[in-house]
């Protein structure tokens, strides 16, 4: 909270000074005075982000002794057990279920959706449309999740009712509750909850498109579904790509949904990379590989982040 | 052939509205349930979910906000004004320093600032856990406040210093003629102009600290400093709950939000489509 009464002392004086040098020059000439202006950012980085990455990188060598407390060095032993883990591999098949399952349908299925509605004629209807499907996105995965939690449940959820209801009774279960249900249907949610952020960000993308193009088109009696393929979507492909890696690297990160509906059960059947990494960390005090799994994720976010930053570099298209 | 062309259309009309209109249901009917639930008995809403309550319990707000969501609202709307407005602070300054003055190594301090962007937060999990254990901070509104300012500084500073680096620079160098010291500059001028883009990262940091899940669950070990989103899930799991009451409190949850998707919606769109663009 000191934070917010020191404001950063440029070392130069408030008071402007008469006669000293030409002022303008002071813009242009460079100095580490200005320094003092990213200190607070720097500081509190290094101290609560890179510092305790590059401890975690060390802890991933290391074994703890429970009751001790006792830490001892033991090279890659962590990735060893880790490999050999099933649970751990059942966990990253699952996170690439989410990625596979979120691009289809926040990243296609959300292009193809905001391309629709941004056809619709009426302004007021296409405003109505993205901001009705953004609202889960507004609230948090948490609260998703419980509502969600309710909405499958095995009596009285609203899911099986409304298959009895119509006669498909047959197919009701505890979806949560089945080994192999629960993280599909805890992707489900994920789906409701997140594809109209996708939507939004794709009608921005679809809306950036000179009107021409599409006059263009449908004078020379291109249809709707050809101007889509023709006209919008080679147009959006930079944002289809960074939709994309944003995706990707979102479900291999995922841990609210996970956590409030399933916890990573029916018996690790829903685990995913940074559940089966809080259970190493907190329920079994398996510390070392908990940061071995932190190890990995790591891994995989710093692969995508790059992808995305070689893929922003690249030169957008013109128009 | 027109008259096929026609049809053709009204078709296809009538199905994109259809596809448009399920999908509307489809958003906003668990919503609807979430609220309809939160004004049963627990009676009611095992018997039959779909039902609409007997008589609307509006009295389940208040026991919701008695049995703890009072406090939890009030954790988090403290957490999340005070690391929004230091947060928005903090990477204001740092945008400023990197856009508008020339600070050797410039190209190194931006990677510094905005690498964080690609790290996830389960990544320093342990090691945190560790530090704030040691420093007394595990447990505590101090800590949370710490980590959810640190880790949303990346995201802050990127779009700001976005924003800042298309700022004329001739603005700067007026002020310096006028005589205006640095610091008057960014107070006076810089933050001033930057205004759209800090409202914008606010209201992007309002939303995710108000639903982080994360650190308020592994930094916190019950009472005190529960925020919402931990709070909800405790009720809901502890034995004998009354369900309508986690689900008044969960509609306690989202509503401030999507109130303010409503109302600050232009600065959504700009601040996410800023966040995943450029």
């Amino acid at each position: 909270m000191t934070t917010l009464q020191a404001p950063p002392a440029p070392a130069r004086a408030a008071v402007p000074r008469v006669g000293a040098a030409a002022p303008t020059r002071r813009a242009r000439s460079v100095t580490w005075s200005g320094l003092v202006w990213l200190a607070p950012a720097l500081a509190v980085l290094a101290v609560f982000v890179y510092w305790p990455l590059l401890q975690n990188v060390f802890f991933s060598l290391l074994k703890w002794n429970i009751y001790s407390g006792e830490q001892t060095f033991v090279g890659l032993d962590n990735y060893v057990a880790l490999a050999a883990d099933p649970v751990f591999w059942h966990a990253l098949t699952n996170n690439v279920w989410y990625a596979v399952i979120s691009i289809v349908f926040q990243v296609f299925g959300a292009l193809v959706l905001a391309a629709i509605v941004e056809s619709v004629r009426s302004e007021r209807w296409r405003k109505a449309f993205r901001a009705i499907y953004f609202i889960p996105s507004a609230i948090s995965l948490t609260v998703a999740g419980l509502l969600f939690y309710f909405i499958y449940q095995p009596q009285s959820g609203l899911l099986n009712v409304l298959l009895q209801g119509v006669g498909l009774g047959q197919f009701s279960q505890a979806w949560l509750g089945h080994e192999s249900t629960a993280v599909f249907a805890v992707i489900a949610m994920s789906q409701w909850q997140g594809f109209g952020y996708s939507v939004l960000l794709f009608s921005v993308a679809l809306q950036r498109i000179p009107l021409e193009y599409y006059e263009a088109a449908e004078l020379d009696g291109v249809g709707p579904v050809r101007r889509f393929f023709s006209v919008s979507l080679p147009l959006v492909r930079e944002m289809t790509g960074l939709m994309m890696i944003v995706t990707v690297a979102g479900a291999f990160q995922v841990f609210n949904e996970v956590m409030v509906m399933t916890s990573g059960g029916p018996d690790n059947a829903s685990q995913v990379l940074s559940t089966w990494l809080y259970h190493a960390g907190f329920v079994t005090d398996d510390f070392g590989s908990a940061a071995a799994i932190g190890v990995a994720i790591f891994v995989i976010t710093l692969a995508l982040a790059v992808a995305q930053l070689a893929y922003s570099r690249r030169r957008r298209v013109e128009w | 052939m027109v008259a096929l062309a026609r049809l053709g259309r009204g078709i296809r009309i009538v199905a994109v509205w259809t596809l448009l209109m399920a999908l509307v249901v489809v958003v906003l009917y668990p919503l609807l349930w979430m609220v309809d639930s939160a004004l049963k008995t627990n009676a009611e809403l095992f018997l039959n979910p779909f039902a609409l309550p007997s008589t609307p319990l509006w009295q389940n707000f208040v026991t919701a906000w008695r049995q703890g969501v009072g406090d939890f609202v009030l954790t988090s709307v403290s957490l999340t004004v005070l690391a929004t407005l230091i947060t928005e602070l903090i990477s204001a300054w740092a945008a400023y320093g990197l856009t508008r003055i020339r600070i050797p190594l410039n190209r190194t301090f931006t990677v510094l600032v905005l690498a964080g962007l690609m790290l996830a937060p389960t990544v320093a999990l342990i090691p945190l856990v560790k530090m704030f254990q040691a420093m007394g901070l595990y447990d505590s509104f101090f800590g949370l406040l710490i980590l959810y300012t640190a880790f949303r500084i990346p995201f802050t500073a990127f779009l700001m210093r976005a924003y800042m680096l298309d700022l004329p620079r001739e603005v700067d160098e007026a002020a310096s003629i006028d005589g205006a010291s640095r610091r008057a500059t960014f107070w006076r001028i810089i933050l001033p102009m930057s205004m759209p883009i800090v409202v914008t990262t606010a209201v992007l940091n309002v939303l995710q600290n108000w639903n982080e899940y994360l650190f308020a669950m592994v930094f916190t070990s019950g009472t005190g400093v529960e925020t919402l989103p931990v709070g909800l899930a405790d009720m809901m799991s502890k034995n004998g709950t009354q369900y309508p009451i986690v689900f008044a409190g969960m509609v306690i949850a989202a509503l401030p939000m999507v109130i303010l998707f409503f109302v600050c919606q232009r600065y959504f769109v700009r601040g996410l489509a800023g966040g995943v663009g450029k």
